[in-house]
């Protein structure tokens, strides 16, 4: 029995006119029904590169150079175009940022709707399509949706516009959504509403889903399981409670430390010193070992690869974690 | 005001509108058989008092849209006010013309949100950092002048050889370094923050905010710190004001508000907020739609979306009254006793 | 100074010039044409103002390779007898004093007005672009008709070829200001919003100093942009004029007023008097515009070429 979604091994590049940078390297993971995996990382780590190449839709200077994306067992890198465009919005669905990136200010909401759903369905009849949107808005807890179809987009707030893309992204009944930062832009308290709402969808409809986004807080409260990701690579992988109260990679461990939380008391953060490297002057060895506090002579020279910690569930790509004793004050 | 804690900084019934109506011809209306001028205006701050005291760091938070920014610009005199007072070690900013402000001007600083947007991408680090200093001491010579600003990019963290390259060849976190150290060069005594940290990374958040804290307590500064990242501020502020629709709707010592947040909407956002530790924490919902701020709702502007609302809170506007564990709130059900 | 240049040889602009055949071939050809413009004296082969090189009996010679081509004279004569080649090269410079000239004009007046419109916004913003829509509507021609028309008359043809120079580039440069205020307002209005400009407020600059000093060096591509363009259109009005006659006289004549003066004689049989300065004029407009369009492309894709 294959999984939901296995994606193995993956490297996307970027053809730049200096030359082909490495944007992701071996990037694996996979997700079955109903389970929420939160991609976290700071900004260029890759994820979103990582999430649009699942649908198969990098911008144009970015390709996937090597891996494999399987589907249900179908591997969407060989998959002709034709095919792709029946499995992208219609059985793997995405969700962005920007709700106006997504809807278009002159049609109506129900327009948007229907539409999607049509040319996916080129049989339905518009009524059904109709009811089908309907329903789909009352799941995802807008009042009066009747009402609410025939409103243009800039007559929501952002909190509304963006259960509108969820609806949207709803409406070919997917069996897994992709969502890139889908709150970054709203206030907590929409947030957690938004959160909320997925979750109870994920369960009802049994689908599996993606959240990629930088907050670990958000990703510690919705999803089960969690992949770190750091300069273009996974460095850490497992189940989000493991993960975060007990962190194995070094960059985890800082990244938990840095917030405010783990400050434990003393005024001052614990800061990472440094920054993630650009694409184009990654470090030698492991990515992270300029900005590590237990940096080692291996670390400078080869690269760690994602094994098994031993006695855990979790997987790390650190040269400390083949040791047991390895310890977290 | 009693006269031993005299406040740094203090405002006083403070109202700001903008106009969004646009030229004459976008404000006439047709209705009802008349032609009649219609402006519009966005009421971004209404009734604003707040205290801020020497060496504290005051927090302002709230949702987008609330007036945060405003607030902030508002005090650096970047916009006019409508009505009400700024002072600033007892004297009176808001009426005060361009020339008489300048002395202030080097007492009084801000730094932005945006590294990308808030260095002039013409000018050298510099000339951005010597301008400054330039224009506020003429008496400095040009090795003065380079060693203060070498000095100031030393306490902030950076390289004093970067002064001769260009803010495009930094990252997010460097360059708000700089816009921190552009800040510090005339060396002020009050900083306003409007989310210095909300474009920059995990990592990098941790280190510009140990940087602001740093130099709080060598140069003994006083921040008024704007936010959405509710930990953030629940660890570096002494006192929080929340903010709904321009309003300020309670005030409090940081510890007190966020172990027992009063105002109900505070107890929303507090309870809204995503905790490491994945507990939910008993969550507070909002209902209705977030009103804008062209029209106000009567009363209590939280009313629409608050589940303690009676008849009271849509006629009548709470006053922020203080009580006697020092904290500030606008709300009738606290005054009622309704919420405990 | 060199780290300018290695910054210029790291960036997008050197390095989308050196992919761009076209541009590179505009930007030789200009070279070529505004350096013999700027050595007129040394690479034209006579001086046309100088009435010892003209003499009536060489009028009309055909150009070299023709039948009764004198080797003296490398493009034939025009109607004055005086040697073609260095009265085109004579006359390209003066078409591009004039074009220069009217462009510095328009943008001092134009840069000024868009800085205090898009700065101050308001009322003043709303009286100058309404003075701007104004000025557009009428059509530079007719005003450059009107007034040259009411000079001329003023002080005669004769002195009017003396101060020609002068008048034409006020005349130009007045009439096309609005473009650079507008491009100017623009991009102060996207400017002004940035945080950089706030900061420099906080810091109590003065708004002359926040508008030259802050913004106004942010606003150099589009205006780098449309400048190159300005000068192609300034070089062509100027040559709309004195093709109607009411530009530069004969005895100084510009492209557009040697284009006119053999006019007469093209079906004389003289075509070469208008052709080859009607060429070189529609190769130097060319080269310019082409090289427009190239800083359009790579500086502002946005800016819509006016
Ligand atoms: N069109 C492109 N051309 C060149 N490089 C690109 C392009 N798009 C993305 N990249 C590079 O790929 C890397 C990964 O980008 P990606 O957008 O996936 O980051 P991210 O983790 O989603 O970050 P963020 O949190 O900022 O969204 C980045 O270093 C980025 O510079
Ligand atoms: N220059 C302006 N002209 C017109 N309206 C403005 C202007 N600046 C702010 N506003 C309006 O005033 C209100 C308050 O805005 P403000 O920027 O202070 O909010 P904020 O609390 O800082 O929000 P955010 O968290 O999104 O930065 C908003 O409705 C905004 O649209
Ligand atoms: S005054 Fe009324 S509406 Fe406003 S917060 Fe209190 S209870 Fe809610
Ligand atoms: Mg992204
Ligand atoms: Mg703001």
């Amino acid at each position: 029995m294959s999984s939901l979604l296995e994606v193995k091994d993956l490297v996307i590049k970027f053809g730049l006119r200096t030359g082909d940078v490495t944007a992701t390297t071996g990037v694996s993971f996979t997700i079955e029904k109903g389970e929420k995996l939160g991609l976290v990382g700071e900004s260029g780590a890759g994820k979103s590169v990582t999430g649009f190449s699942i649908i198969v839709l990098i911008s144009k200077p970015g390709y996937v150079a090597d891996g494999h994306i399987l589907f249900k067992g179908t591997d969407l890198t060989k998959i002709s175009s034709e095919e792709m465009r029946n499995i992208r919005g219609n059985r793997i669905s995405m969700i962005f940022q920007d709700p106006m990136m997504t809807l278009n200010p002159v049609l109506t909401i129900g327009t948007q709707m229907t539409e999607t759903l049509l040319a996916h369905n080129p049989k339905m009849s518009m009524k059904e399509a109709s009811e089908i949107a309907l329903e789909k808005l009352r799941k995802v807890h807008i009042p009066s949706p009747e009402k609410r179809l025939e409103q243009y987009p800039h007559e929501f707030s952002g909190g509304m516009r963006q259960r509108i893309i969820i609806a949207i992204a709803l409406i070919t009944d997917p069996e897994i959504i992709i969502a890139d930062e889908p709150t970054t832009a709203l206030d907590v308290t929409i947030q957690a509403e938004i959160m909320d709402l997925i979750s109870e969808l994920c369960e009802t409809e049994d689908m599996g889903f993606i959240l990629i986004t930088h907050d670990l807080a958000v990703v510690a409260s919705v999803t089960e399981n969690i992949a770190v990701m750091y300069a273009g690579r996974i460095v850490e992988k497992g189940r989000t409670r493991d993960v975060i109260d007990n962190p194995q990679h070094p960059y985890t461990k800082g990244l938990i430390k840095a917030l405010p939380e783990g400050a434990k008391g003393s005024n001052r953060l614990n800061q990472i010193k440094g920054m993630m490297p650009t694409l184009t002057n990654i470090p030698d060895g492991c990515a992270f070992n300029p900005r590590c506090p237990y940096v080692m002579d291996i670390c400078k020279t080869d690269e760690p690869s994602l094994i098994q910690v031993k006695g855990m569930d979790t997987q790390a790509a650190c040269f400390l974690c083949k040791e047991e004793v390895f310890t977290n004050e | 005001m009693s006269n031993n804690e005299q406040s740094l900084l203090s405002v006083r019934n403070l109202y700001k509108r903008f106009d969004i109506s646009g030229g004459l011809l976008d404000q006439i209306k047709f209705s009802g058989g008349k032609f009649s001028r219609e402006i519009t205006l966005v009421k971004a701050l209404n009734n604003v008092s707040l205290e801020i005291k020497q060496g504290e760091t005051f927090s302002v938070v709230g949702e987008s849209g609330c007036g945060k920014s405003t607030l902030g610009r508002t005090i650096m005199g970047l916009y006019p006010p409508n009505s009400g007072e700024i002072y600033f070690n007892g004297d009176r900013l808001d009426q005060l013309s361009p020339k008489e402000m300048l002395p202030y001007r080097s007492r009084m600083q801000m730094v932005f949100q945006d590294p990308y947007a808030s260095l002039n991408p013409r000018k050298t680090i510099k000339q951005t950092l010597e301008e400054p200093l330039k224009y506020h001491n003429p008496q400095m010579n040009a090795g003065e002048l380079r060693d203060r600003v070498e000095e100031v990019l030393l306490q902030v963290g950076s390289d004093p050889k970067w002064v001769t390259r260009m803010p495009h060849e930094f990252s997010g976190g460097q360059r708000q370094r700089i816009s921190i150290a552009r800040a510090l060069v005339v060396d002020p005594e009050f900083i306003v923050a409007d989310e210095p940290i909300s474009a920059l990374d995990v990592s990098i958040q941790a280190q510009i905010l140990n940087l602001l804290m740093d130099a709080q307590e060598q140069r003994n500064l006083t921040y008024l710190f704007v936010a959405h990242d509710l930990s953030v501020v629940e660890h570096i502020s002494t006192n929080v004001a929340v903010m709904y629709l321009g309003t300020v709707c309670e005030l409090a010592d940081t510890k007190l508000l966020f172990e027992d947040p009063k105002h109900p909407y505070t107890m929303a956002l507090l309870s809204a907020i995503p905790r490491l530790d994945g507990k939910k924490s008993e969550r507070l919902k909002l209902t209705g739609e977030v009103p804008t701020p062209i029209n106000l709702p009567t009363g209590c502007v939280f009313h629409g979306r608050c589940p303690y609302a009676n008849s009271r809170c849509i006629a009548e506007i709470p006053e922020l009254k203080t009580h006697s564990d020092g904290r500030k709130i606008a709300c009738h059900a606290v005054e009622e006793e309704r919420i405990r | 100074m060199s780290r300018h240049i290695d910054n210029f040889k790291q960036s997008y602009l050197w390095y989308a010039f050196k992919r761009d055949k076209v541009a590179i071939a505009s930007m030789i050809v200009l070279c070529i044409l505004v350096f013999t413009a700027v050595f007129a004296p040394l690479i034209a082969t006579y001086n046309p103002y100088d009435p010892i090189n003209t003499d009536v009996m060489n009028s009309e010679i055909p150009p070299l390779w023709m039948e009764g081509g004198d080797s003296a004279f490398l493009m034939g004569t025009d109607a004055q007898g005086r040697d073609l080649f260095s009265t085109m090269v004579y006359g390209m410079r003066i078409s591009l004093l004039i074009g220069v000239g009217a462009v510095v004009l328009q943008s001092v007046i134009g840069i000024t007005i868009g800085l205090i419109s898009g700065y101050f916004g308001g009322k003043l913003d709303s009286f100058f672009m309404r003075m701007a829509d104004v000025q557009l509507s009428f059509s530079y021609l007719m005003v450059a008709i009107f007034f040259t028309a009411i000079l001329q008359a003023a002080v005669g043809v004769g002195r009017f070829g003396e101060i020609a120079i002068p008048f034409l580039i006020l005349v130009i440069g007045f009439s096309q200001w609005p473009q650079y205020a507008r491009t100017v307002r623009a991009s102060v209005l996207a400017e002004k919003k940035k945080e950089y400009v706030e900061a420099a407020r906080v810091t109590g600059f003065g708004a002359g100093r926040i508008m030259w000093g802050h913004i106004f060096p942010n606003t150099l591509s589009p205006i780098l942009v449309l400048s190159t363009i300005q000068v192609a259109n300034a070089v062509m009005s100027e040559a709309a004029l004195s093709f109607l006659g009411l530009g530069m006289p004969i005895s100084r004549p510009s492209l557009g007023s040697l284009i006119n003066s053999g006019f007469e004689y093209i079906f004389s049989g003289a075509w070469w008097i208008t052709i080859f300065p009607g060429v070189l004029l529609v190769v130097l407009i060319l080269s310019i515009n082409l090289l427009g369009d190239f800083l359009r492309d790579v500086l502002n894709p946005k800016l819509y070429k006016g």
